[in-house]
């Protein structure tokens, strides 16, 4: 009685299409700033308005550039993470807050703690559009040249960081 | 048997609505830089997602059409529209508006969608400012190793 | 504290419904009493720990409790009580949290009420809903835990989406989910049947009622998502055929086909592979449905990556839910005895006919739904089906569909007698015929498809009524069973006589209004009032006032919002309706655009409460069907299907 396994094999041909859809993870389709050098900008900084931020000033260094926000909730489920990596003294990470206001911004990092060396203020969100900002949280790793090396779209989680950013950095400072 | 030829023909049947509603009603989507480079059609209705330039929106005298321009950052495209706009449409959000290309040159929208979440953009505005990106860095930044 | 006895509660649960699967399951194949008598009681118990992880949950969103991550990203201080409460099943930990709370209920109703049914036949059933159960519960626990902490507690919450602030959201989830749960039943019942070898009418009777009751569920469940955006959505649409819908219709579709398959098993001992197979794919599409809604793969392709641990759970879940039970039909599904015989002309084929129309309309569906997916998950390029794709695929299939409902209850089982059934069907042709052509004069406006969409509507209500009457005058008893196959047929008359006229008689203007203007449409005069500021408990509003005045008279007095949710600062529009049985008054507000003048959209939809009604209609006429009292006769063991055959060749029962 072949004809009551048709659903089955139909099933299985669903199943296969769907596998191959998942298996192209549009995560792992890099970003095409990746390879790219990141954008230049010149923005204030957070804490002190009046001073100024380019990504220039990193030259030479591998950093960690972390697209944040007080309205955005999964920052705030990522932000142990980058505590611990800025207790761990790795490398500098720099905030982007990103379509935010200034004293909300102040605020949340007293409240859960501030990660960044410094933040740059992209209050209206152009810098963002710059880096192909979907959503917040969004991180670039920047190696020593400027060059973009990484990119996170979403939350770091500890897998992540510890099997694709971590590997990266200590590859880059070689 | 004849249940056998029922059936066969009731798919058959079928598979032709199917085939003939996706031809006429499937609804491509293009981003400005593709209709900048003429690869959008002139006689259909497609879809257009990009970002809503800050301080683009103009309302004309009657008070029902607006324009505005929607960007994937690289090129961009005016849009007109007649009606009322969606709760979440805003300056410097994502949109995506379906409509047809005008002679004029600008999009006219049928129909204009914009975001339902706080973090996140439609996926094809944000799709059409991701391919724009590359383009943009690249144009934006010093070359690696200029000035070292 | 609470949260953490909620997840306990949550792996005592787990615990309980591995042990239930595997004791009750094995205990049925060896027959081992012992271990099947642990079905029923653990089933209970699985309901107690259950649903008081739920109430933790509960709580803590009642309470405030922003140290729970879910309650900070979904709730806030200021949201009302109600809402604070619905929120529970707001988020993707919530809503999957509610699923098996639901899951459990069932299970529950099943330990309950099976006291006819032979004791490993409860085992099995109850088996297979444990291991479903255990599914979810490990998905939950393992990817998407409704109790994770947030550390430091957030000082507030992030707020619900303004959308879901709405009375839908509290009875549209829960009905809805009753409804895709429900199938596990009749899933778990033809999965019992397979590994039994018992395929038997007797199989199909006790399905029935459970089939129909889950049945009722998802009707009423997507009748309230529709109503719940007519009204909240501010654009008067009733459907959008959005695949957040789609995902409820398909098992609906299904259920409906199955509903029809199991009342043929029941009574001629016929289709019982088919039945088998339906009730199978329509739990599958009641389980796609779920995760495809709650994973966010429909929003954005991109929602599945975000947590990748979430996508390939689900999809080996499907794989072994879906893949395990048709390889078990492929297995056992010939062991079934074919059927009692039946001509062409009869009621079992129409009824077979109708049933395929279900499910070839539901592909249609599913293909239009997840094609775009395919593409964009494959980097083919991006696409939308929108609405005019269902509409020239479905319309043309449920027209025969709706054709053959109006006769199949006429028609007698086995072999139908082809000169009665034309005299029969010369009363309705000629009502349905003169419904199509003098209605859409009295609309002013004649359309072929507004008489196509009339004449069937008229069809299958005459075609009911045709059936009520014979049966009175053959002075057989008419059960409740039959009231409610014939009121749910009514309802789908009802039904499409209300998207016919909406379809084709609805107007729309969006107009620029100064206060004190007057704007006209459909006979009715609107006059704009002028807006002023309003604040409600989360939120600040802009409330329009605009009368609606009909030959002179004021009719209404309306007055929309414009709303600004205090937490997440987002605009929403709150549409103001004068409802009524032959039209709904709908108006809504745009924005300020200088000075006082505002834009404002207004809509006059014809009879849209058909459409509802008709749905009401149908969920009630499911429920007279299944509390009939045959289902209830626990102490007569049923008869077996030859026996039932002759009586009811005679009567001609639903």
């Amino acid at each position: 009685m072949k004809r009551f396994l048709w659903p089955l094999a139909i099933f299985i041909i669903l199943v296969g299409f769907l596998v191959v859809g998942l298996k192209l993870d549009p995560r792992e389709v890099p970003s095409p700033l990746v390879g790219k050098p990141a954008p230049a900008f010149e923005l204030p900084i957070l804490h002190q308005p009046d001073k100024r931020f380019v990504p220039g000033d990193m030259r030479g260094k591998v950093w960690l550039l972390n697209v944040w926000a007080s309205w955005c909730v999964s920052c705030r489920e990522e932000h142990p993470v980058l505590l611990d990596l800025a207790k761990r003294g790795v490398m500098p990470i720099l905030g982007l807050n990103y379509k935010d206001k200034r004293d909300d911004a102040n605020a949340w990092l007293k409240q859960f703690g501030n990660p960044y060396e410094l933040s740059a203020v992209d209050a209206d969100g152009r810098i963002g559009i710059d880096y192909g900002v979907y959503g917040v949280p969004e991180t670039y790793l920047i190696d020593a040249e400027g060059v973009i090396r990484y990119k996170q779209i979403g939350p770091i989680t500890p897998a992540v960081l510890e099997q694709k950013i971590l590997p990266l950095v200590m590859s880059l400072k070689k | 048997m004849l249940a056998i030829v029922a059936g066969v023909t009731l798919i058959a049947v079928a598979a032709a609505l199917v085939l003939n509603a996706f031809q006429g009603n499937v609804v491509f989507f293009f981003s400005p830089s593709q209709i900048a480079a003429k690869e959008a059609p002139l006689d259909r209705t497609f879809r257009v997602g990009g970002m809503v330039e800050s301080g683009s929106l103009k309302r004309r005298a009657d008070g029902l059409t607006v324009e505005f321009i929607v960007t994937d950052t690289a090129k961009s495209i005016p849009v007109v529209y007649t009606g009322i706009l969606p709760d979440l449409f805003k300056e410097g959000k994502g949109v995506v508006a379906q409509g047809k290309l005008g002679p004029d040159g600008a999009f006219h929208a049928s129909e204009v969608l914009a975001k339902h979440d706080e973090n996140y953009m439609p996926p094809e505005a944000a799709h059409a400012l991701s391919k724009a990106e590359a383009d943009k860095a690249a144009k934006s930044v010093v070359p690696p190793g200029g000035n070292r | 504290m609470i949260p953490e006895l909620g997840q306990f509660a949550l792996i005592v649960a787990l615990a309980i419904a591995l042990a239930q699967a595997a004791l009750s399951l094995t205990g049925a194949a060896r027959g081992t009493p012992g271990f099947m008598a642990v079905a029923r009681p653990a089933a209970q118990g699985l309901f107690v720990f259950v649903a008081f992880a739920f109430g933790c949950l509960a709580w803590s969103f009642y309470s405030n409790d922003f140290s729970v991550l879910n309650v900070a990203t979904n709730s806030n201080s200021r949201l009302p009580t109600a809402y604070r409460i619905a929120a529970t099943w707001g988020s993707h930990e919530g809503s999957l949290l509610l699923w098996v709370l639901m899951l459990s209920v069932w299970m529950l109703a099943v330990s309950v009420f099976s006291r006819s049914l032979p004791e490993d036949m409860v085992a099995r059933i109850l088996g297979v809903m444990g291991l479903v159960a255990v599914g979810f519960l490990s998905f939950m626990l393992f990817t998407s835990n409704p109790f994770e902490r947030l550390l430091p507690a957030a000082a507030e919450g992030h707020d619900l989406n303004p959308l879901l602030q709405d009375p839908g959201m509290v009875f549209h989830p829960p009905m809805l989910y009753m409804g895709y749960v429900g199938f596990s039943v009749a899933f778990a019942f033809a999965i019992a049947a397979l590994l039994d070898g018992r395929l038997d009418a007797s199989w199909a009777r006790w399905s029935r009622p459970w089939t129909t009751a889950a049945w009722i569920f998802l009707t009423i469940g997507i009748a309230l998502g529709s109503f719940w955006a007519y009204y909240e959505l501010g654009w008067g649409g009733w459907w959008f055929w959005d695949p957040v819908e789609n995902a409820s219709f398909m098992p609906w579709l299904i259920g409906t086909a199955l509903i029809h398959s199991l009342a043929v098993t029941e009574k001629r001992g016929a289709f019982k592979a088919w039945t088998v197979l339906l009730a199978i794919i329509a739990f599958s599409l009641s389980l796609l449905g779920t995760f495809l809604v709650r994973s966010g793969v429909l929003t954005s392709v991109h929602a599945f990556a975000t947590d990748p641990k979430r996508g390939i759970f689900i999809l080996c879940f499907l794989a072994v839910v879906i893949g395990g039970s048709l390889s078990l039909y492929a297995w056992r599904a010939n062991r079934v005895a074919p059927g009692a015989r039946f001509e062409l002309l009869s009621r079992e084929s129409m009824l077979l006919a109708n049933s395929v129309l279900l499910l070839v309309a539901c592909g249609a569906v599913m293909l239009g739904t997840l094609y775009p997916l395919f593409l964009d998950a494959l980097g083919l390029g991006k696409i939308s089906v929108g609405p005019p794709y269902f509409d020239s695929v479905f319309m043309p299939l449920m027209a025969p569909a709706i054709l053959l409902a109006g006769i199949g209850p006429l028609m007698a089982w086995r072999k139908g007698d082809a000169a009665q059934l034309v005299r029969r069907l010369r009363w309705i042709a000629i009502v349905a015929l003169l419904g199509a052509l003098f209605v859409p004069l009295a609309f002013g406006r004649w359309a072929a498809l507004t008489s196509t969409g009339l004449l069937l509507a008229f069809w299958i209500l005459a075609g009911t009524l045709t059936s009520l009457i014979i049966r009175i005058r053959s002075r057989t008893k008419i059960t409740s069973a039959f009231l409610g196959m014939l009121l749910a047929h009514a309802g789908v008359g009802v039904f499409v006589i209300g998207i016919t006229l909406v379809k084709s008689y609805e107007s729309e203007r969006d107009l620029r209004m100064a206060p004190g203007e007057t704007a006209e449409l459909g006979g009715y005069s609107f006059r704009f009032e002028g807006v002023r500021e309003v604040s409600g408990p989360n939120y600040a509003a802009t409330r329009g006032t605009i009368f609606v005045q009909r030959d002179g008279a004021t009719i209404a007095r309306l007055e929309p919002e414009k709303r600004v949710y205090l937490v997440q600062r987002n605009p929403m529009t709150e549409a103001a309706i004068d409802a009524g049985i032959s039209r709904d008054v709908y108006v809504a507000l745009g924005e300020a655009v200088g000075g006082d003048a505002w834009t404002v959209r207004i809509h006059i939809k014809p009879f849209i409460r058909w459409i509802w009604i008709g749905c009401l209609m149908m969920a009630f006429g499911g429920l007279l069907a299944a509390i009939d009292r045959r289902y209830r006769n626990a102490a007569r063991r049923p008869e077996d299907a030859s026996a039932a055959d002759a009586t009811l060749i005679r009567s001609g029962t639903a």
